[in-house]
């Protein structure tokens, strides 16, 4: 039991950088914005854990400026998507040894 | 024990993300049922009122009258085909709306953004194809047309929204297409395309997702 929550990787142990993963598994890039409403949190939250995933290699961030206004998106990375789904894997090794 | 709960909690919450945000899930079952209600309504109308009890038959008509002469009646048909989508589109905004707000969701996501446009772009080809159609004066393939792009629109949204579209759409592709071969019969495939398989999906949808 103790080696298969060992296989659990630390980043992901938050829910909102888990939600973050999740929803940039499934679409190529997504805005500040509709990550904030989508999962629901503040701005100042958001941008902390933005922070950690980008420092850890996970996701990238990408400013471009629409007209006038700056938006900024965010993509997962190669290695993002490779840890999130040993993650996952994890994840459903501890289900299933129940 | 602990463990395992709060793994299945974090699978739940990344199926649930995974899906909320490539998939819009706030259209309305009820926004299906006044559509097929508008649809039978404006058929109706066409049918006693703009066309005479049926007495006048427009393909025949149209070839030995003037253009002139039938500008009136066409456009009268179009007025109340536009009255039918106009009407469907303002409810199937309001309820989906309605619904995206009680379940705490957004409606103009990235998700619905998507979903527009894959309904947009076969819609309004469609739209100016059947202009077209008017402008040749080719009247039969009006109906098959509607439904035929209408069913290419949602087959294609199917993918950022309920899977039941794309099947309500692949129906209507075949309702159009069957209605192509058989002339004269636009106003009962209209009926049957955009009022009863409305009708019949709003229901399986209100019962399987609302009520």
């Amino acid at each position: 039991m103790k080696n298969l929550i060992d296989n659990l990787n630390k980043v992901f142990d938050s829910r909102i950088r888990l939600g973050i993963m999740s929803v940039l598994m499934v679409n190529e890039k997504f805005d500040f914005n509709s990550l904030k409403e989508t999962l629901n949190v503040t701005d100042g939250n958001l941008a902390s854990h933005l922070k950690a995933l980008e420092e850890k290699g996970m996701i990238r961030v990408n400013k471009q400026f629409i007209g006038r206004k700056p938006n900024t998106s965010y993509s997962a990375t190669s290695s993002g998507i490779f840890d999130f789904q040993q993650h996952l894997k994890a994840l459903e090794n501890i289900i299933k040894s129940q | 024990m602990e463990d395992n709960l709060k793994s299945i909690e974090d699978i739940r919450t990344i199926r649930k993300l995974m899906e909320e945000s490539t998939r819009f899930l706030s259209l309305s079952g009820l926004s299906g049922i006044f559509a097929g209600v508008f649809a039978i309504t404006g058929a109706l109308i066409a049918y006693f009122l703009i066309l005479n009890n049926g007495s006048i038959h427009l393909d025949e008509y149209n070839r030995i009258l003037p253009q002139a002469e039938t500008l009136s009646l066409r456009w009268k048909l179009i007025a109340d085909a536009l009255c039918v989508l106009t009407l469907s589109v303002v409810f199937c905004l309001y309820f989906s709306n309605k619904k995206a707000k009680r379940e705490g969701k957004i409606f103009w996501s990235p998700a619905s953004k998507k979903l527009l446009i894959s309904i947009l772009i076969p819609l309004l080809t469609g739209g100016i194809f059947i202009i077209v159609l008017l402008v040749q004066n080719n009247m039969q393939l009006i109906v098959p047309g509607l439904l035929i792009f209408y069913g290419l629109a949602l087959a294609n949204a199917g993918k950022f929204t309920f899977d039941e579209i794309f099947y309500l759409g692949i129906l209507e592709i075949i309702t159009g297409l069957v209605a192509a071969f058989i002339p004269g019969w636009g106003i009962i495939f209209w009926v049957f395309g955009f009022g009863i398989l409305h009708i019949i999906y709003g229901i399986v949808m209100y019962r399987k997702y609302e009520a």
